[in-house]
């Protein structure tokens, strides 16, 4: 007689089942897959990233790749350059949203209307859209080089990008300008239409959803608080400082770090208009060698190496500034 | 701060008593208020000019756009291009036939928006919907000419593949919710994983691996094509970031809710079905209508991968050499059509946030 199976039974069978359908699947696309590279003659494994690259890379931060370096040197500038534009515009974007989260709060009808339109604006339209449309904005309505648009003293806006001074040393201080010459600039840094873009849509998005974690963090502080700064005859901007911001500040970091990982991870959106992010070598990598398992294997890796690798900082972060006897 | 203080504007002094505390409260207020009016005076005007006044509209006139001495924003190019941008290559005759999907997809959602039937029935509706939208696109029964659908596009396009994704992603978000919480460590660990991994990587690598590295997968001969790539590719990344949502609702239910339901000998499925879920979806409206904006606006990523839909469209139309360089105006074109989606779901789910008691303002905090 068949003995009904109890709870815990029922668990491990139900387990060992899964297990082995797992297996089984998994199995069955490998062999799929090991058919498909024999008979398409891709090669396999990651020999190819000590290969010779053969494409010139337009931009790069701190280390350059000619067309003769290898594969793996191409990846580590497209990986420099995702960090270059995610680094530059998270910094922007924090300005801007904190400032965003700000207005929203401000006494002033207008100023919180206008916070609160850039941010429902910003919010409801995809960033792929943005990039294409600060992109077109850059290379089609700007005057060309010679008849740049000059915003603040050193800066040059043209649709061959932005060129901004920069600081050749620090102590003393010198800041080497661009100068105009036949056709573009020179001197100073000449940042591409689509690193500008880039940076530009990026820090503009970001910064939207960072002003309604701002306001939100703001406002969940208590009343009292508020109340009591006052009572005590603080200034409104002491009471900001002193008071509000340092309690709010424990609710803003974990959902401002998650959006700086948004902010990377969007930047892979950079393939869109041709900026040399990971993601764009990547895909030129995978076109060029076919090896597609490969490629798009080194792109997780990266990306969920730097999304754990902030989460657990972030966790560390918490820990610390938790509240004693909080519950975490 | 946003008090609800509703003035009757209607007297003036009431009027002059509202501008002075919401505009001139502190000289500092006063400075902002003058400088944004400052501003938007400089600036409006020739905007107005360069978007209404100056404008072309008609197709007709295109030669026009090029003359920067007259023209401003040139909108011909959505006039001229406007069926392309809805229906993609559609056959031109049959067009009466996405457009009837566009229209019955609306309808839907705004009878879901605004309550207007009972669940049951909304349902079924939407099933019945799923059936007719397929006849509609593909034909090929009761006398309506077969379509492939290589040749579907725009806005029809990126409308289905929202809600197609959204939809089948929902069974497969609820299973991995369900399998985080579960108590069989295979089980739990595998659902984790899963859901860590694709939140951790960009949708643009799931969408090259669907695109480049699932035909590897595939038996030598058997080809899916690219649309049906994407989709899947679309539907196995929103269930991780739905089922995060179905999670948060799972975790909101009082534990007394499912002991309860144990107490009464409920076996686990029907605890899940008749206990748990009702009330954690009930919960996790407002979440889900955000994540619902979040992919409505991510489908437009398909754009990468070559797929057709409303902004490739646009993208596409502006190699037509007639319109190339008003990539201004085709792309403002595009963020109005994609906000004129988005805004209304978002304040759909601000009105259901105040409803349900939970603050609007703590949704930022609490969503990431």
């Amino acid at each position: 007689m068949a003995r009904r199976l109890d709870t815990r039974q029922r668990a491990v069978l139900c387990q060992i089942l899964l297990l082995v359908a797992l297996c089984t699947a998994g199995w069955y696309f490998l062999t799929n897959v090991v058919d498909n590279l024999l008979s398409r003659r891709i090669a396999s494994g990651f020999g190819f990233l000590w290969r010779e690259a053969g494409f010139e890379i337009g931009e790069s931060t701190l280390l350059s790749a000619s067309a003769a370096d290898s594969y793996l040197k191409a990846l580590t500038v497209g990986l420099l350059n995702t960090f270059r534009v995610a680094l530059l515009a998270s910094t922007f974007a924090t300005l801007i949203g904190g400032t965003l989260g700000l207005a929203r709060l401000s006494p002033n009808w207008l100023l919180a209307k206008i916070a609160a339109g850039y941010v429902e604006l910003l919010r409801n339209i995809p960033l792929v859209v943005q990039l294409f449309f600060w992109y077109a904005v850059i290379t089609e309505s700007l005057p060309a080089p010679a008849e740049a648009l000059n915003p603040l003293p050193g800066f040059y806006l043209s649709n061959r990008g932005l060129a901004v001074p920069i600081i050749v040393t620090l102590l003393p201080l010198q800041i080497e300008h661009p100068t105009l010459n036949a056709f573009n600039f020179s001197g100073g840094v000449v940042l591409s239409p689509e690193f500008t873009a880039l940076f530009l849509g990026l820090a503009l998005y970001t910064a939207a959803f960072i002003g309604e974690i701002v306001r939100a963090g703001i406002l969940a502080v208590d009343r009292g608080q508020y109340e009591a700064a006052q009572a005590q005859g603080l200034s409104q901007g002491q009471i900001m400082r002193l008071i509000i911001l340092p309690q709010a500040l424990r609710l803003i970091v974990p959902p401002l770090t998650s959006q700086y990982l948004n902010c990377i991870k969007n930047s892979s959106l950079a393939v869109a208009i041709g900026y040399p992010d990971l993601v764009s070598i990547a895909n030129t990598v995978i076109n060029q060698t076919g090896q597609a398992i490969e490629g798009v294997a080194i792109i997780m890796l990266v990306y969920l190496t730097i999304s754990l690798t902030i989460s657990a900082a972030m966790n560390f972060y918490n820990r610390r500034i938790a509240l004693r006897g909080a519950r975490t | 701060m946003s008090t609800r203080l509703r003035v009757t504007i209607a007297h003036p002094a009431a009027l002059l008593h509202w501008t002075r505390i919401r505009l001139f409260a502190t000289w500092r207020s006063s400075c902002v208020t003058l400088a944004i009016v400052y501003l938007a005076a400089k600036l409006l005007p020739s905007l107005f000019d360069w978007a209404l006044l100056r404008a072309i509209w008609s197709p007709s006139h295109a030669a026009l756009c090029r003359d920067t001495r007259i023209a401003g924003a040139c909108w011909a190019f959505v006039a001229d291009n406007y069926r392309f941008i809805l229906f993609g290559t559609f056959p031109a005759e049959e067009q009466w036939r996405p457009a009837l999907v566009i229209v019955s997809l609306l309808a839907l959602y705004a009878v879901c928006g605004f309550h207007l039937l009972r669940r049951p029935t909304l349902l079924r509706l939407w099933f019945g919907e799923l059936v007719v939208i397929a006849v509609l696109m593909w034909g090929g029964v009761f006398g309506l000419t077969y379509v492939e659908n290589e040749r579907w596009g725009g806005l029809t396009l990126t409308l289905l593949l929202s809600t197609f994704g959204i939809a089948l992603a929902f069974p497969l978000a609820i299973i991995l919710a369900l399998g985080r919480r579960s108590g069989m460590p295979l089980i739990r660990w595998l659902s984790i994983g899963y859901i860590e991994l694709i939140r951790g990587v960009p949708l643009i690598s799931v969408l090259f691996m669907a695109s480049v590295m699932l035909p590897l997968f595939l038996p030598p001969g058997v080809s899916i094509d690219k649309l049906l790539r994407a989709q899947v590719a679309m539907i196995l990344f929103a269930a991780a970031y739905l089922a995060e949502v179905i999670r948060g609702g799972l975790q909101a239910i009082p534990a007394q809710q499912e002991e309860a339901a144990l107490a009464t000998g409920l076996g686990y499925w029907d605890r899940v079905r008749d206990v748990m879920l009702p009330q954690a979806l009930r919960i996790a409206i407002p979440p889900l209508v955000n994540t619902f904006i979040g992919f409505f606006k991510d489908t437009s990523l398909v754009v990468i991968i070559g797929l057709f839909d409303f902004l490739t469209s646009i993208k596409v139309s502006l190699t037509d050499p007639t319109w190339s360089g008003f990539g201004v105006e085709a792309y403002l074109f595009a963020a109005l059509g994609y906000f004129a989606f988005c805004y209304p779901m978002s304040r759909y789910s601000q009105r259901l946030e105040r409803q349900t008691g939970y603050g609007t303002s703590l949704r930022a905090l609490r969503d990431n």
